[in-house]
């Protein structure tokens, strides 16, 4: 809402508060000022001109070559490429020295050989928005009202020596979308009273109800609806000043009867519509839902096809509006209009949000009546606006109005206690203080007992229950003004559970491994939505995305992380280690809300090792990951619930890629990206992994037991051992840990061979094996028996023969 | 004969002095003191001698002996020393290389302010409640005082997936399911911090989705006094402890009283310039009193309890914190974005 700031003072006395004050004390106490704009700022000598002469430049065809007096001793030459300049007219002249917005200067100067004293300004060059100029001069200089006077301040005449304040109003203060709500406000604040518009009422001889019929059909849609009619009326031009207060408020001005319209729209808050009595075509007025399928041609010359959720207004047959959003094109005042018929109504929001959504029309009428319009104000501002007919053009108003009136208007009655208001508060006030905070809202008050029980107006539909009266108290004694304090109650422990510790831990430990953490978007492609998924579902899509591209829930991470590391080695960086831990999310059938389970994902492309002036390069490979993953298992005290096996996933490299598996189950998956999809991505090779995060941190991990510090020494003993090509290592070491007992400590391989002089479809793999016992030393036949039953173990069960 | 060891010792300490490495040295010492040598032979011949002049020519012999030991010794030592410095000299390496990286990695940004804040009010007694980050209408919505039909619903547009389901568009309904779970008894104190989502288009302020960060507490007698003097705490604590201030009275259904906090300025200080738009204040947060009918669809009790909430968006935080002029950087990625934010300041 923009409020001018001499506009306002219809309405309030502001004498003693500029307009930056004003701003700073209604943003104090509750409706942000956005911001103050002078409207004059950085326009300077601009004056009032008579053209006295008009003649076509000699030598361009396009300019014309003025004479024009400027009140001053002698007219001025000066060339004008306006269309629409001629003889006669009153014009704003940036004289020479004058300045207009943009620090543009106005000098004497020759153009095409012709002398030029100064320029004849159109809006816009005064700093008028282009969409707020009538159409009629929005191509060309602004002409005035011949009653200018010449050679006074232009900026005067245009109303544009004010300051208007953009109020960025909350859904709750509609009743601030009109000047005299805001006036009340002002008014509250201040401390001082607010003055209401004159009006004369008509005493033509003719009753409006000889001319029309007012029939509502949906009265629950429109409970009040008010028709006047203004007769012999002249459609012009609206007088001056309220075309400068429409465009201060943001509204171009059409036409004297729309202008008054928008005018009481701005001035009460009340949405009117202005009917061309004859192309209604009928004696009557039927309000009532559309029938599915009618159509109706809006002010905009849209076709919008109607469904019975919409409201419409007809003359008995067709639609001529659709009520409270636009008016119909067939019944639209014009310039040979000589008979209006003047709606004013109270639409409610529901009906009127419906229609305007529908059809993604959003007018200024339609973002009062969807907040709510104040009931005792649809008759004054009918009332008002038919007095501004007949005093701005030239209008005769008929006696009475047509009304169907079902309303019942009750204003709520609110009762607040002041230690309610004390305890919420944390304040000390006194009954005194909060009457003159009621008594400067004009919200009428009686209090017994310490008790207030308040009458709220109309204007004021925000306010229905005891927490709304604290908060106008609160917010007119000043947020500032309270005291402060902290809350008083048993202490309680704060702190983060298990499962949140773990993921905090998690990602220091990915961290230190060297890995980012990437945030990515939940939202992807149908395609994104299933690729890598541990589990293969069904996505879940958005009734109305925005676009294909996130228009499904992800069942993975990885796909989001892979396109960050497309970004990135496109913008030549070399190395790149990402991690996320978020949700997927998983259709189910059973409950209304997806299942939605925290991951853990990470993405590892190019050089892991990278030292050049020492000639180390090492690109990343599956251990690498593994490592990572397994530094990980290690933290969350899980190194011997985990297990790998290989694995095929449909995206992932067919002989390199494992799942993993925690007490037997699997829960994730780590592997290089399949060749293909990394050609696509143009990705080097690229190692992922993604598992349940929710299932690592839900298992609980052995309590820490303190083991004594070895006094006796260890034996070590390796094998190497010659065995099928596709016998894994994990199996041999469960074998011989197995086999080991007690006795054997640790376990680990510490060669591999595949090459030359290895039989077809054999390789050698070596293990290292300690041997220990924490309460002596071992003797060596006592390990040798040990490390006999390994190996035969080893032999027996995985088919290995010993080398060398 | 004493003449002739008093020669040998001089001839001896000469050579050990021109000695020029340990092998020369070596030879030195097996040509004078070995068996062989001619000091042994000296001695060989003390039989020669009278009673009286043999012990002390044979003093004599072990002084010579001893000193040219010595001084072997010594010359030993300094070759030795020699050749270590001659080997040290050789290892000599280029200090100003760089040295080897160790690998690192970092927090998200937002994590780290996430954190930041979820550690300073744990300090103050708060626990962190998370919730699903897919909605029913009811959480969302209907149990924050925003029934179907209420015009701030069109403050949020939002990603509905059915009629009654929806991404949620902020982390309030984390608040709703936790006091449900509280069953109408106090004190509830927790900060919820998570993924929303919004139905707007991705641009430099914009985001489809964005973090938020939320807090509550519940109990008997908490005064919006208690609201302002936390977010005083917090304000200084997280802004410096020269920020000032300022609550402005706002709107949200959830919330009555509700108020907006400023902060003054850090570029300008509260005098104003482009990054406060002139106002000298930088808003941060919302906030208020919990509105009655929220507490009583979570089963609480209004008129014995009352409860503050308070929400604000870490990205914008960190955007003003580090000077991040497009919110889209957040979910880019961008490595070289990331690893602007791993160190102490």
């Amino acid at each position: 809402m923009f409020v001018s700031y001499k506009w306002l003072q219809d309405y309030v006395d502001l004498s003693g508060v500029t307009a930056d004050e004003l701003a700073e004390r209604i943003t104090k106490s509750g409706i942000e000022v956005e911001g103050v704009e002078k409207k004059s700022e950085g326009i300077k000598g601009v004056v009032i001109g008579h053209v006295l002469e008009r003649e076509q430049h000699p030598n361009a065809d396009k300019l014309n070559k003025c004479l024009v007096d400027i009140g001053q001793d002698n007219p001025v030459q000066i060339i004008c490429g306006a269309p629409n300049v001629d003889k006669g007219q009153k014009v704003a002249v940036a004289t020479v020295g004058a300045v207009l917005p943009g620090n543009f200067k106005i000098k004497k100067a020759k153009l095409r050989g012709e002398e030029s004293n100064g320029m004849i300004c159109s809006l816009q060059e005064l700093g008028i928005e282009a969409k707020l100029v009538a159409k009629e001069f929005s191509t060309g200089i602004f002409v005035f009202p011949n009653d200018a006077k010449v050679g006074e301040d232009a900026l005067e005449y245009l109303g544009l020596d004010d300051e208007v304040l953009e109020l960025g109003l909350t859904p709750n203060r509609a009743d601030c979308l009109s000047m005299l709500g805001v006036a009340y406000e002002v008014a509250a604040i201040l401390g001082r009273d607010v003055k209401w518009p004159e009006i004369d009422s008509a005493n033509a001889n003719e009753n409006a109800s000889e001319y029309i019929e007012v029939k509502v059909d949906a009265a629950e849609d429109n409970p009040l609806y008010v028709a006047k009619v203004i007769k012999d009326v002249k459609i012009g031009p609206s007088p001056l000043w309220m075309q400068a207060r429409l465009m201060a408020s943001g509204i171009r001005p059409h036409n004297n009867v729309v202008d008054i319209t928008n005018y009481i729209l701005l001035e009460y808050g009340q949405p009117l519509h202005a009917f061309d009595y004859e192309r209604i075509g009928t004696k009557e007025i039927v309000v009532r839902r559309a029938n599915q399928g009618e159509k109706i041609t809006t002010l905009d010359d849209a076709e919008r096809t109607l469904a019975p959720d919409h409201l419409v207004i007809t003359n008995g047959n067709q639609p001529i509006a659709l009520a409270g959003v636009m008016g119909g094109a067939n019944s639209e005042v014009g310039s040979d209009t000589t008979t209006v018929v003047l709606e004013a109504a109270y639409f409610t929001g529901a009906v009127v949000r419906k229609a305007s959504k529908d059809h993604g029309l959003r007018s200024e009428a339609s973002a009062r009546f969807e907040k709510g319009v104040d009931p005792n104000r649809v008759r004054q501002a009918a009332e008002r606006a038919a007095d501004l007919m007949a005093k701005y053009a030239g209008g005769t108003v008929l006696a009475g109005s047509v009304e169907v009136d079902t309303l019942s208007i009750e204003p709520a009655v609110v009762s607040v206690t002041l230690d309610k208001i004390n305890v919420l508060l944390g304040t000390d006030l006194t009954v005194s203080e909060v009457e003159d905070i009621f008594t400067k809202l004009q919200f009428e008050v009686n209090t017994e007992d310490n008790e207030f029980t308040v009458t709220i107006p109309t204007r004021r539909g925000d306010i229905s229950i005891e927490a709304d009266l604290v908060e106008e108290v609160a917010r007119l004694y000043g947020y500032d003004n309270l005291p402060t304090t902290l809350p008083v109650g048993a202490a309680i422990p704060g702190k983060l559970t298990a499962y949140q510790q773990k993921r905090r831990q998690v990602r220091r430990v990915l961290e230190g491994a060297g890995l980012y953490q990437a945030v990515t978007y939940s939202l992807t492609s149908e395609e994104k939505a299933a690729q890598f998924a541990l589990e293969k579902r069904e996505s879940i899509r958005l009734a109305m995305p925005m676009s294909e591209e996130r228009s499904q829930l992800r069942l993975s991470i990885v796909p989001q992380l892979l396109e960050v590391l497309k970004y990135n080695t496109a913008r030549q960086n070399d190395f790149i280690a990402l991690y996320e831990i978020g949700s997927v999310f998983l259709k189910s059938e059973a409950a209304d809300l997806p299942e939605e389970r925290e991951h853990l994902a990470g993405a590892l492309t190019g050089l892991w090792e990278a030292h050049p002036w020492q000639g180390e390069k090492k690109p990343v490979d599956f251990f690498v990951a593994k490592g990572v993953l397994e530094s990980v298992f290690d933290t969350l005290g899980l190194m011997e619930n985990i297990e790998y096996r290989q694995a095929e996933i449909a995206e992932m490299h067919p002989g390199r890629t494992a799942e993993i598996l925690l007490d037997g189950k699997v829960i994730g998956f780590i592997g290089q990206v399949h060749p293909i999809i990394q050609n696509e991505l143009d990705l080097k090779e690229t190692y992922v992994f993604e598992l349940s995060f929710k299932a690592l941190a839900d298992a609980e991990p052995e309590a820490i037991r303190y083991e004594a510090i070895p006094r006796f020494p260890s034996i070590t003993r390796d094998i190497a051992l010659v065995v099928d090509k596709e016998t894994v290592a994990g199996d041999i070491q469960r074998v011989i840990a197995e086999a080991g007992g007690k006795l054997l400590k640790e376990v680990g391989v510490f060669d591999l061979y595949e090459g030359e002089n290895m039989e077809q479809g054999k390789k050698s793999i070596a293990f290292s094996l300690k041997y220990f016992d924490p309460q002596r030393t071992l003797t060596d036949e006592e390990v040798t028996k040990t490390h006999d039953k390994v190996l035969s173990a080893v032999k027996e069960k995985t088919g290995a023969k010993l080398r060398g | 004969m004493q003449e002739r060891l008093q020669e040998l010792q001089e001839e001896a300490l000469n050579q050990v002095t021109e000695a020029s490495d340990l092998k020369a040295l070596n030879d030195i010492r097996v040509a004078y003191l070995g068996k062989k040598g001619p000091i042994t032979e000296v001695l060989r011949g003390m039989g020669k001698l009278s009673a009286e002049e043999r012990p002390k020519i044979g003093a004599l012999a072990n002084e010579v002996r001893e000193s040219i030991a010595a001084k072997i010794e010594e010359k030993q030592k300094n070759l030795e020393a020699a050749a270590v410095n001659e080997k040290l000299a050789t290892e000599k390496i280029d200090v100003t290389l760089p040295g080897r990286p160790v690998k690192k990695g970092n927090h998200h940004p937002l994590t780290r302010i996430i954190e930041e804040i979820e550690d300073l009010f744990i300090g103050m007694g708060y626990s962190i409640a998370e919730g699903p980050e897919v909605e029913t209408d009811y959480y969302n919505f209907e149990a924050l005082n925003l029934p179907k039909g209420h015009p701030a619903r069109d403050m949020q547009d939002s990603f509905y997936i059915t009629e009654e389901i929806l991404m949620r568009t902020h982390t309030s309904p984390v608040q709703a399911r936790t006091m449900e779970k509280h069953e109408g008894k106090g004190p509830v104190k927790i900060i919820c911090p998570g993924k929303v989502y919004r139905r707007d288009n991705d641009d430099a302020t914009h985001s489809h989705q964005f973090m938020q960060i939320e807090g509550l507490v519940i109990d008997q007698n908490i005064r919006m006094s208690d609201l302002k003097g936390t977010l005083e705490v917090f304000a200084k604590k997280m802004f410096g402890a020269d920020r000032k201030i300022r609550l402005r009275p706002s709107f949200f259904p959830f919330t009555e009283p509700s108020v907006e906090m400023d902060i003054s300025c850090k570029i300008c200080g509260g005098a104003g310039c482009s990054v406060c738009k002139g106002t000298g204040w930088i808003e941060i947060l919302g906030a208020g009193m919990v509105h009655p009918n929220v507490l009583e669809m979570a089963g609480f009790d209004s008129k014995k309890y009352s409860g503050f909430a308070f929400g604000m968006g870490p990205e914008r935080i960190a955007m003003l914190k580090y000077g991040i002029d497009d919110i889209r950087h957040f979910y880019t990625n961008d490595i070289r974005f990331l690893t602007q934010f791993h160190r102490h300041e």
